[in-house]
């Protein structure tokens, strides 16, 4: 579904991503791990089409096509999607429109019919139960005033409603609560398909607790260090970031290029 | 109080008397050029009105057009307004007709229309209204209650300002309304003032009088059409009086076509406890100029000013606010987006005069402009004069494009890059959208935006 080969991206001249490769097959659950600066981020953002990220090497293939050819909304209408680390707030723009709008512009993509307002109705609620997420978070402008574990549970509520192929969960789980946490996984696993792959991004293990990978990668300066099993990211648990920095760090100028925020 | 305000006017003055002799001498005679014989002409107006009319055309003889030298013109070059020949031409529509204004009017109004400054009967579609109620044109008020008008005409708009000198030295015709004390007034009333030009361009002049009486109560539009290749200027003074405890709801509708001048002023001047709220849209003209001054002059007055403007092209829309807060506990909220395209310019001036004694003043003001273009060009100058010790006022400012992170956002989700882009124009302008209490002159207005923005389809569905 997903092949990424030597992929350097770059923000303002600094280097992030270094020569990234990674391949996701259909139905497979990757997460990738990697300290604060590793260019986690940068790789969500590159593969939603982030203009402000330049990409300088490499090629990503998505479903047999260029995906750095595709605006960011033909991205999301060819199936990606991408759950935002910081869930932007838009005064003024309707929960429930916004997201009756996007899927409308996607079903008219896939050459299917718009969806009517009831349906949608329809639709958005069975979504919600998913996510236990409050009704009244519907009628309001897009994230403009929901609580930090609001706005996640709206990114996983936008992506059961747009029904992707590929979902990129961008730190997720960050800054939520162990029961928030426990929701927002059972919504992702009840996604999981044959068809549908998912690449889970974090910081932390506890949320790989939640949501089984297949394949765990760890990132570091760019590149992808280390992939393995669940139990990589067990032992990262173990072990912690700071062991991995060492063993991989080859020069004091890699770790300064690192500490550039992605 | 008074010796701030007496100030602010006398510099002013003196700025403008000092740039007149160079700049207007040489365009004066034309547009005073048929003076005598159209005063002449309306010589059965009482003697106070034909005074006014005397003190406007001496004064706008001896200012004549500001230039860009004048600080409260700075950033608005009116000189293809001083060198157009303008004539008048009330009542003549230049070949329109009925169907041609039909796109103006508003629904569940009472609409009542002037062309060139004339009242028309036969456009309009007058009601009965409640006992004692007086509204329609200021001619036919002059003959039936001359002393109604004669009681606030020209007693408020400040005289010494070039284009109320000028406004005052044609009064004719316009808006009267008065509604007296207690009455509620159910229907709303639009007054619709077209302006029309065949191949010589055309200058009108209404002259509008709103007067609410104590704990009156009434919802008014006034709108300024015209259509794209007439040239033609409209010069306006409206004066509305909220008396005291009065409720008034009134709109002015800048749909102006796009080679028309718009030079207008409208100064409100309120009585204790009354409650003002008014909303400036502008999307129309070449160059637009918008003079709105509120007197706060009792306690307890609530006034709401809001505005919105779009431009594009060549555009020029200048608003120029003033609000005396001249007594204590007296509230005045400002609330103007301006929405930039192509090489259009906005200019929004905010003064804000808060004298000695109005302590507990509750004054804010904010200025947005969204620039949709790299030539569009906003000048925001908020001005706050506070004499008092004890107050809260605050203003804001803010020019800027539309933020990337959230386009991006809404793209990510499917959304194309011009209907995010439309979308997000539209959420900019809802904040002033959604103080609209008129039902229909919002819904006009989300639908002008809807044909306006790029992919407005997509926004209709997503609002």
């Amino acid at each position: 579904m997903l092949k990424i080969q030597n992929l350097h991206v770059g923000i303002d001249g600094h280097e992030i991503l270094r020569g990234l490769d990674l391949e996701i097959a259909a139905g497979e659950v990757h997460a990738i791990m990697g300290p604060n600066g590793s260019g986690k981020s940068t790789l969500a953002q590159v593969l939603a089409g982030r203009e402000e990220y330049e990409v300088t090497e490499g090629s990503i293939e998505y479903e047999s096509q260029d995906l750095l050819e595709l605006e960011p909304e033909d991205r999301a209408r060819e199936g990606i999607f991408l759950a935002f680390q910081y869930p932007v707030e838009i005064p003024g723009v309707s929960n429930t429109y916004f997201l009756k709008a996007a899927l409308n512009a996607i079903r008219e993509h896939r050459g299917e019919e718009e969806m009517d307002a009831v349906e949608f109705l329809k639709l958005a609620r069975e979504k919600m139960k998913l996510v236990e997420m409050d009704e009244k978070l519907l009628q309001r402008p897009v994230n403009h005033g929901f609580s930090g574990g609001e706005k996640k549970r709206n990114e996983i509520f936008h992506m059961a409603v747009l029904d992707p192929k590929l979902a990129v969960l961008d730190e997720t789980d960050s800054g939520l609560d162990i029961d928030a946490l426990r929701v927002v996984a059972d919504g992702v696993n009840a996604m999981r398909g044959a068809k549908r792959s998912f690449l889970v991004i974090t910081h932390y293990q506890r949320l790989l607790e939640y949501i089984r990978p297949d394949h765990v990668h760890v990132l570091l300066d760019g590149k992808i260090v280390r992939s393995g099993g669940p139990e990589l990211a067990e032992e990262l648990e173990e072990r912690g970031y700071g062991a991995l920095e060492q063993e991989f760090r080859s020069s004091p100028n890699e770790a300064a290029v690192a500490a550039v925020p992605a | 109080m008074t010796t701030a305000v007496e100030t602010a006017t006398i510099e002013t003055s003196t700025v403008e008397t000092s740039t007149v002799e160079k700049t207007a001498v040489a365009e004066l005679p034309q547009l005073l050029a048929d003076h005598e014989a159209f005063a002449a002409g309306l010589s059965a107006h009482p003697e106070s009105v034909a005074a006014l009319r005397r003190a406007g055309r001496d004064r706008f003889a001896t200012v004549g057009f500001p230039s860009k030298r004048d600080e409260e013109w700075r950033f608005t070059n009116i000189a293809p307004i001083a060198r157009t020949e303008f004539a008048h031409s009330p009542g003549s529509l230049h070949g329109r007709g009925a169907q041609d204004l039909a796109p103006f009017l508003i629904p569940d109004t009472v609409d009542l229309v002037f062309v060139n400054g004339r009242y028309m009967p036969e456009l309009s579609q007058p009601e009965a209204l409640p006992e004692g109620v007086v509204a329609g044109s200021l001619a036919d008020a002059l003959e039936s209650h001359p002393e109604l008008v004669a009681e606030h005409l020209g007693r408020h708009a400040d005289a010494e300002q070039p284009f109320v000198a000028l406004n005052s030295a044609h009064i004719e015709d316009g808006a009267f309304v008065y509604v007296p004390k207690n009455v509620r007034l159910d229907r709303v009333l639009h007054f619709l003032f077209v302006a029309t030009a065949g191949d010589r361009p055309t200058v009108s002049y209404p002259r509008n009088l709103i007067v609410a009486g104590e704990s009156a109560e009434l919802t008014l539009v006034e709108s300024y059409a015209g259509f794209k290749g007439d040239v033609y200027l409209t010069c306006p003074v409206t004066e509305i009086v909220g008396g005291a405890n009065s409720t008034i709801d009134h709109y002015r509708l800048g749909e102006e076509g796009l080679d028309g001048f718009h030079l207008g002023t409208l100064k409100i001047q309120l009585e204790r406890d009354a409650e003002f709220f008014t909303h400036s849209v502008n999307h129309g003209g070449a160059i637009v100029r918008n003079d709105i001054q509120a007197y706060l002059g009792g306690e307890g007055i609530h006034c709401t000013l809001n505005g919105l403007y779009l431009s594009r092209g060549t555009q020029l829309v200048d608003h120029h606010m003033r609000v005396d807060h001249a007594v204590p506990h007296c509230n005045s909220y400002e609330l103007f987006k301006g929405i930039l395209e192509d090489r259009s310019r906005a200019v929004f001036n905010g003064r804000i005069m808060v004298h000695e004694d109005a302590q507990k003043t509750d004054a804010k003001q904010s200025s947005q402009h969204l620039l949709l273009s790299d030539g569009a060009i906003a000048h925001s100058n908020p001005q706050l004069e506070i004499f008092a010790d004890d107050v809260r006022c605050t203003h804001g400012s803010t020019t800027g494009q539309l933020d990337e992170e959230a386009l991006f956002y809404l793209r990510s989700r499917g959304i194309g890059r011009e209907a995010a882009s439309s979308l997000l124009t539209y959420a900019f302008a809802g904040e002033v959208l959604d103080e609209i209490r008129l039902d229909t002159v919002r819904k006009d207005l989300e639908e002008f935006l809807f044909t306006r923005l790029p992919k407005g389809d997509v926004v209709r569905q997503a609002v």
